[in-house]
């Protein structure tokens, strides 16, 4: 019989998250990100925590809502251009930020999640990036040493999930939150639609369930669009 | 003088067919508009999409699918959806033959800045330091100046760096310049451009052959 993962809400998803954690947090811009699991941690009012996220949200959305309430002590991130007060508490030095190239941060979860310590890579040399990092040479050119990250607990969202915890994504909502469910010491999943068990093929998992905790049916979803570009009819 | 569609127009001219190409935020994101129909390119964008296709019809937009400039999309037929490694797995592992991307400042070494001015401005590397760090074929589109009408082609750049040594080519708005051997080459002049301008507006070691012609748009 398969492990359930299933729980009955987000505030049964988040028991256990305290203020001082690492959080890492699924998403690219807007796009994937755990809006139910975001809204809970924000009714915690959890403090002093370190984020993992690709991004910062925006000023009244995603990750915007935790820097609203000066929740966060420490990001880790690739890009925070869209989000003032960010910039603002990161200028004034509210804010800890430790920003590093995309492909290195991606990479550094899968690491935290495969056990696989650190590893090199050309990203960042001859940068800021590189400063006290190890320098080491293959193939006649430069590398530098960039190691794992993990975190307490990964909160990512998919499109379709079942209670073993297996997880489809849909489109460019995937982006980090593969990653992130691997580097997770507990993995929270939320999903759209939370599917009976056997529903989902598994030739078409992308996350396989044993990188995830737990699991709920997410609600409200507003999916926010940052830049709506189109054509017009 | 060029405008950032001149810009664009120009640099896709450099595509090839059966590239796989990434193009980075602002003018690089035109390039698409003019690759000529019938050429086999796909574009990468290094959320998570191969074969991203032009902005979808209104009312068809869809928060799951967007650029890596957070603007949405719409997918070709044959495109392909991945995680955040993958794409970068992509780029790292020099799968993509060309990357297009803007810059601040670039130097006559091929360094390039385009993250930071300390104090004032911090957006982030994105996954701009991962691209100039792998890839094989670096393009910058930017102005050729800036705002207070200093050149962006310097000696040593000034601002934080993004990467070393790496740009190959840059297509401002009155030149084509290539980057070897420590200088900038004057390759090709805007149409309406003199050689005299490009020089004035050129703060680094700037070579100029005997003869540059002037860039040709069909």
């Amino acid at each position: 019989m398969a492990i359930s993962k299933q729980v009955k809400d987000v505030t049964a998803a988040c028991s256990g998250v305290e203020s001082g954690m690492t959080l890492m947090l699924g998403g690219f811009g807007l796009c994937g990100i755990p809006e139910c699991s975001i809204a809970e941690l924000v009714r915690l009012g959890i403090q002093d925590v370190t984020c993992i996220s690709n991004n910062a949200g925006v000023d009244d959305f995603g990750l915007g809502l935790l820097l609203q309430q000066r929740q966060i002590r420490k990001m880790i991130s690739s890009y925070v251009g869209e989000n003032d007060e960010f910039e603002r508490q990161m200028l004034s030095g509210e804010l800890e930020v430790d920003l590093i190239p995309q492909g290195s941060l991606a990479e550094r979860c899968r690491a935290g999640g495969a056990g696989i310590p650190a590893f090199y890579t050309p990203a960042g040399y001859g940068t800021e990036v590189a400063a006290g990092k190890e320098v080491r040479d293959f193939n006649g050119k430069p590398h530098i040493l960039e190691s794992a990250l993990t975190a307490d607990f990964a909160f990512v969202k998919a499109w379709k999930g079942d209670a073993s915890g297996n997880l489809i994504f849909k489109a460019t909502a995937r982006n980090f939150n593969p990653m992130m469910a691997m580097a997770g010491k507990i993995t929270v999943a939320e999903v759209e639609e939370l599917v009976p068990e056997g529903e989902l093929d598994p030739n078409s998992i992308h996350t396989p369930g044993i990188f995830v905790q737990r699991i709920f049916q997410g609600s409200g979803y507003e999916k926010r669009i940052e830049q709506r570009t189109v054509q017009s009819r | 003088m060029l405008d950032k569609n001149g810009i664009a127009q120009r640099i896709a001219q450099e595509v090839r067919n059966g590239w796989y190409v990434n193009l980075g935020i602002g003018i690089p994101t035109l390039v698409a508009n003019y690759i000529p129909s019938g050429m086999e390119v796909e574009f990468q964008s290094e959320n998570g999409i191969l074969g991203m296709g032009p902005f979808p019809m209104e009312g068809d937009e869809d928060a799951d699918l967007i650029n890596a400039g957070k603007q949405t999309i719409t997918a070709m037929p044959g495109a392909a959806y991945f995680d955040s490694a993958t794409s970068f797995a992509m780029i790292r592992g020099q799968h993509v033959q060309l990357t297009v991307l803007g810059a601040m400042e670039v130097s006559q070494n091929g360094d390039i800045a385009n993250w930071k001015i300390p104090g004032k401005m911090v957006k982030g590397m994105g996954g701009a330091m991962d691209l100039v760090a792998s890839a094989e074929n670096i393009i910058v589109a930017m102005m050729h100046t800036n705002r207070a009408g200093e050149s962006k082609l310097l000696s040593d750049c000034s601002l934080p760096l993004t990467g070393v040594a790496c740009v190959r080519r840059v297509v401002t708005n009155l030149a084509v310049l290539d980057i070897r051997d420590g200088a900038f080459h004057l390759v090709e002049v805007a149409p309406g451009i003199s050689v005299e301008q490009v020089v004035a507006a050129t703060a680094g070691k700037l070579v100029v052959p005997e003869s540059v012609p002037e860039m040709q748009f069909s």
